[in-house]
């Protein structure tokens, strides 16, 4: 599979495309059947214990949820910018992009740090109760993959800074960029469920 | 100064913004119940769609690709609905 764009008009047909690695793409839907489990885990036990996830989810910080999905939200728009910089051979754009990308993830794992010691300083732990069982294991094995996803842009980041990327190499930006909108995915389901669902 | 040429995956970030906005206006309002659930997933999956579409950029992509990942998006926001559907029919604590 090359890796350019996902649709190009060629005499009339539109060439369908899957951008980036396949691999990786099969290894997101590894992911993302994960995680799906894992939603469905939580919504079936919270069917058995309505009013106590109610009471646990009101002592969220609801904004901290909601400036965290903005974060990733524009990190990912900021990814998708610099994958067409990069196809757009404006090589100059691209780690500006990706470093724009960088920060929003650095300041969602930032944000997460600021509302977990606030949880942990209030003898809130995911030993507390099973709503805080799953809000601790759910948002840090998301926050792994956020730190792993910004690991993955610094490395592309670093690799544009020296023009790496152009319209006939894009493929492993590409490939980074998939796996950094899977955070962002993952992010709002999470976000609905353990922040909203009441 | 980062240039912003003219593509439709601004809008399509304004739009997951302005989604996200409204969920939280809702639940804001104290609005509940089986409606407000139904809302509020109903948004999480518009939110995934557009994500999948836009910014995955599955929306050309080969059909089987596409196909799969709208797939997870629909099955897993069904069975989300169904199991809190159900936990208002047969909830004995709430």
């Amino acid at each position: 599979m090359s890796a350019v764009t996902a649709t190009r008009e060629l005499g009339g047909t539109v060439a369908r495309r899957l951008p980036g690695d396949r691999d990786v793409w099969i290894f997101i839907i590894a992911e993302l059947l994960m995680f799906g489990a894992f939603f469905v885990a939580y919504i079936v036990n919270r069917a058995g214990e309505v009013r106590l996830f109610n009471a646990s989810q009101l002592t969220l910080d609801r904004t901290l949820g909601v400036l965290n999905a903005l974060l990733l939200i524009s990190s990912s728009w900021a990814v998708v910018q610099a994958v067409c910089a990069a196809r757009r051979n404006e090589r100059g754009a691209v780690p500006r992009y990706l470093g724009l990308a960088i920060a929003l993830g650095i300041a969602f794992t930032i944000v997460k740090f600021f509302e977990y010691s606030a949880k942990l300083g209030a003898g809130l732990t995911m030993m507390t109760n099973t709503f805080y069982m799953f809000y601790f294991c759910l948002t840090m094995i998301h926050l792994l993959h956020v730190v792993a996803g910004t690991v993955i842009l610094t490395v592309l980041w670093n690799n544009a800074r020296g023009g790496a990327y152009n319209s006939s190499n894009s493929k492993g930006l590409e490939t980074g960029a998939s796996y950094w909108h899977m955070v962002d995915l993952l992010w709002i389901f999470l976000f609905s469920l353990l922040y909203l669902l009441k | 100064m980062l240039a912003l040429p003219k593509d439709r995956r601004h809008g399509t970030w304004l739009l997951l913004v302005l989604a996200t906005g409204i969920t939280c206006w809702v639940r804001a309002g104290g609005i509940v119940g089986l409606a407000a659930a139904a809302g509020t997933l109903a948004i999480a999956y518009f939110k995934g769609r557009l994500v999948i579409l836009d910014f995955m950029e599955l929306r050309d992509a080969p059909i089987i690709w596409r196909a799969v990942f709208e797939g997870w998006l629909l099955v897993v926001s069904i069975l989300i609905f169904a199991a809190y559907w159900l936990s208002l029919a047969g909830r004995v604590d709430a």
